[in-house]
Order: structure tokens, then sequence, then C-alpha cells
């Protein structure tokens, strides 16, 4: 199959285009998430994702209308929770995700026809977006980039010392519902093309193998981007000429990149 | 002037409480140091006056802006992987509160000035946690000192250091009190390294048993 004739088809383009935008979004804010080891924050939330689009298929609305509010809630929960009573954020995360996965696996089993979206929700399908998935996933891209350049030399701080940067006098919990809400936009908008179960992957995987290549935070988030950004439209032609599942391509590139950089890293040590 | 007055101060830690009782104010320009056994409750006071511990009761009142305060830890190491430079953690320190943080051409200048005053030109481009225990603890003296803070708060700044390197920076907060008439106050128990005569000690142990210069204090111990 010619590679270029696909980006003649209106879903590849969608597609291409959402999967840029939130891939890029996905990797700078998953590199505060992977160095302050929030990590499986995007797996929590993709499981809450999944119940909410379960409840919007049983209640016949329209999924973004359904997911945005309750991922969001949940993302504040977590952050809350972990924040409160002093819990670490993978225990609230699990408590999370496991609780709302039941609730969507109930819901599926109480409401008939399911089994095809089901299958598409969890493992993402690159016919899932639509033009308005497209304009906001660049809405969201854009607003994120401002956000981060605007707060960058502060969201380092919180990321590398909460405490110091409390005593400055910068509002931590405030910065940290701001990193809640950016994963929560994140994985509503990327989980129906990755899936609910590898929406994760996006904001980990380019993180971790950042990390290995630079020595500076500025570093680790240029080079996340690129990382994410490549990864996902090589794993996406893969998923095209191979009509492979789109997360599962890409998630295989990535693990594919952080095998070769943990063998670079070895020969030079 | 008076530019920290903590009155009738009571905390708790773990549901204990680890201090009562404590009067005490500081003027513009001291040099105090926070003795006491381990557990005397030291750490806890330099917390609760940065914020980063609850009071139960009583006041701390700062007549000093917060941008003016600066604050250094005994172990700030978060994590030996994270990927920062030297470089961008001192930067850290120019935070202002209610201000976005872009970096001016002053605070470059700043740094400069520090890494002069530190030496610590030779590895502000390496990554943190590749640094030794002194050369970070430099690197973190530099974060508290970039924003020319008026008051210096330190918590056991040097504990676990070598010995010369510990000389070496309870020199430069001498000079830096001195000379910048910094005020500084700092929980220690390393009292033999100060050779100010006009440092002020109070030592605790859950309430102040002690309130006076230096001398005298090394006279009863």
């Amino acid at each position: 199959m010619d590679i270029l004739s696909l980006l003649n088809y209106p879903f590849v383009q969608r597609a291409l285009i959402c999967g840029i935008a939130i891939s890029f979004c996905a990797a700078i804010i998953g590199v505060i998430l992977v160095l302050k080891k929030y990590s499986m924050i995007g797996h929590g939330l993709g499981e809450v994702g999944f119940a909410s689009l379960t409840l919007a298929v049983a209640l016949n609305l329209p999924p973004l209308y359904v997911s945005i509010p309750l991922v969001i809630i949940a993302a504040f929960l977590i952050m809350l929770i972990s924040q409160k009573k002093g819990e670490s954020g993978d225990i609230t995360i699990a408590l999370v995700s496991s609780g709302a996965l039941a609730v969507g696996v109930i819901v599926t089993a109480l409401t008939k026809g399911f089994s095809v979206d089901v299958y598409n929700y969890m493992f993402g399908s690159i016919l899932a977006m639509s033009w308005s998935d497209v304009i906001l996933s660049v809405i969201l891209s854009v607003a994120l980039i401002v956000i981060y350049i605007l707060f960058y030399n502060r969201l380092f701080s919180i990321t590398y010392d909460e405490k110091y940067a409390k005593t400055c006098g910068i509002s931590v919990t405030f910065y940290q519902f701001l990193i809640s809400l950016i994963t929560a936009l994140v994985v509503v908008l990327g989980m129906r093309l990755m899936g609910t179960l590898l929406i994760s992957s996006l904001i980990v995987f380019p993180g971790i193998i950042a990390r290995k290549l630079t020595n500076s935070f500025k570093g680790m988030v240029i080079l996340s981007a690129i990382i994410s950004v490549v990864c996902f439209i090589v794993g996406i032609l893969i998923s095209f000429v191979l009509n492979l599942p789109t997360g599962a391509s890409i998630v295989a590139v990535y693990i594919l990149l952080l095998l070769i950089t943990t063998l670079y890293n070895k020969i030079l040590d | 002037m008076s530019v920290l007055e903590v009155k009738n101060l009571q905390t708790s830690y773990n549901g204990h409480i680890a201090l009562e009782n404590i009067n005490f104010s500081v003027n513009e320009g001291e040099y105090i140091c926070l003795v006491g056994e381990n557990g005397s409750g030291k750490s806890t006071l330099i917390k609760t006056i940065v914020g980063l511990h609850k009071k139960d009761n009583g006041e701390i009142i700062l007549n000093e802006k917060l941008e003016n305060i600066s604050y250094l830890a005994q172990n700030n190491l978060v994590d030996v992987e994270f990927p920062a430079t030297a470089k961008e953690i001192i930067m850290t320190g120019v935070q202002k509160h209610k201000v976005l943080p872009f970096y001016t051409k002053k605070d470059y200048k700043n740094f400069e000035e520090i890494c002069d005053l530190l030496k610590i030109k030779d590895f502000v481009d390496k990554r943190i946690g590749n640094l030794s225990g002194g050369q970070r603890q430099r690197i973190m003296l530099g974060r508290a000192l970039i924003r020319k803070p008026k008051m210096l708060i330190l918590d056991e700044p040097f504990s676990g250091l070598d010995i010369n390197i510990t000389k070496e920076l309870y020199e430069m907060l001498d000079k830096l009190n001195k000379e910048n008439k910094m005020t500084i106050i700092m929980a220690t128990h390393d009292l033999d390294e100060i050779n100010q005569k006009n440092v002020r000690v109070i030592e605790l142990s859950k309430t102040i048993k002690f309130d006076g210069n230096i001398t005298d204090w090394k006279g009863m111990n």
C-alpha cells in the first residue's frame, strides 16, 4: 500500500492530527508525572474513561460529555486523597482505577449489544476520531503549550522540590490541580485513539526514554515531545500497513525504542 | 528591628507535642543557632517558621517579605536519577511569589555571582545526581542565595559533609552575616565550627532551655 496515498483519507488525516497533538501534550505533561512518580495516573484515568464511555453508551449520550467531567473529577479526587490522607499516589490510583473498571464492566454487562464498542474503547481505533475531536485536540494542545511556557520554571521547581517551592510561597496545590486537569483532558481526548488500557503509555514512555538520554529537565521535555510525535507517526503507519490496532502498534514502537536506548546506555557505560 | 517574632508557639509531631511555650524574637542581622539533642524540636521549629509544618497554637510573625527569605534543608536530593543540571536547580531559587517566573538578565547576573562566590562554575552544567555531597550542598546553598535574601533559614545544612567543606561553608555564612548583614537562623549541632563571637544560641528541648551568647553557652557545656 502506498503510504502517501493514505493521507487522502479523511479518517487518516483526523487520526494523524489528533494523534500528533495528543502525543505532544501527553509527552510534556508526562515528564512531570514520571518524575513525580505519578506514572500510573494515566492508567487509572484511562479506566475511569472506560467506565464513563460505557455509561455514555448506556445512557445514549455523546461520549465526551460524560467522559470529560468524570475523568476530571477522578483526577482531582486522586490528587486530593493523595494530599490530604498522605496516601501514596499509587495506592489512590489503584483504588480509583479498579473501582472504575468494575463500574464499566457492570454497566457493560447490564447493557445489550456492547461487545464491539468495548473492544474499541479498550484497545483504540483510528476510526474513532471525529472533526470535533480534531478541533478539541488542537485547542487543548495550544492551550497546554501556552500554560507550559508561562509556568515552566514554576512547574519545574515543584517537580524537583515541592517543599522548597512551598517555602517560596508557590501554591503547590494549585499547580497539582492544574497538572491533574491537563492529564485528565489528555486522557479523555487520547483514549479513543489509543484505547483506555493503552493511553497511559503515551504519557509514560516518552518521558522514560528521554530521561535515559539527557541530563537536564529542559532536555527531557524537548526530547519527550520529539520522541512521542515520531513514535506516534511510525506506530500509526505500521498499524495502517499491517492492519493492526493503533494503540498497540504505537506501544510496540515505544518498547523497541526503549530497548534500543537502554542498550545504547549500557554500551556507553 | 525585629524581623521574626515567635509567640507562645506550640507544635505537634505524630500526635506528640514537639514544642511548647516557645517565645523569642530575631533582630535584623542576627546570627542564631538552634541547638539541642535529636528530637528536641530544632527541625520542627525551622519547618514551622518556613510554613512546612502546621502550628497548633501561638503566633509566628515574619516582618520580612517572602522573597527576601530563603530556606536550605538538610538533605535536598530528591532523586539521584532526576534529570536536572545544577544550573537549572540554582535558578529555581529565583521564584517570586505572585509573579510569573521568567528569569531576567539580573537573575542570570546573580547566577554568575553565585558561581564565583561558591566556586561552582566547573560543575553547574552537570546532572545534580552526579555531584558529590559537598558539591550538591553548595548548589543548594546557591539556590538559597541567588535571590539575595535578607534572611537565611537553614536546617542542619552541612550534616554528613566532609569536615573541610563544612568549615568552608560555615566561613561563608559568617561572611554573609558580617558583610551583607544577612539574618541567619540555623538548626545545627556543629557549634565548634562557628568562630563568630556574636552568635546567639537558642537551646531547645521541647521548650527553650537557653537563650544567650555562644561564648556563655560554650562555657556552660
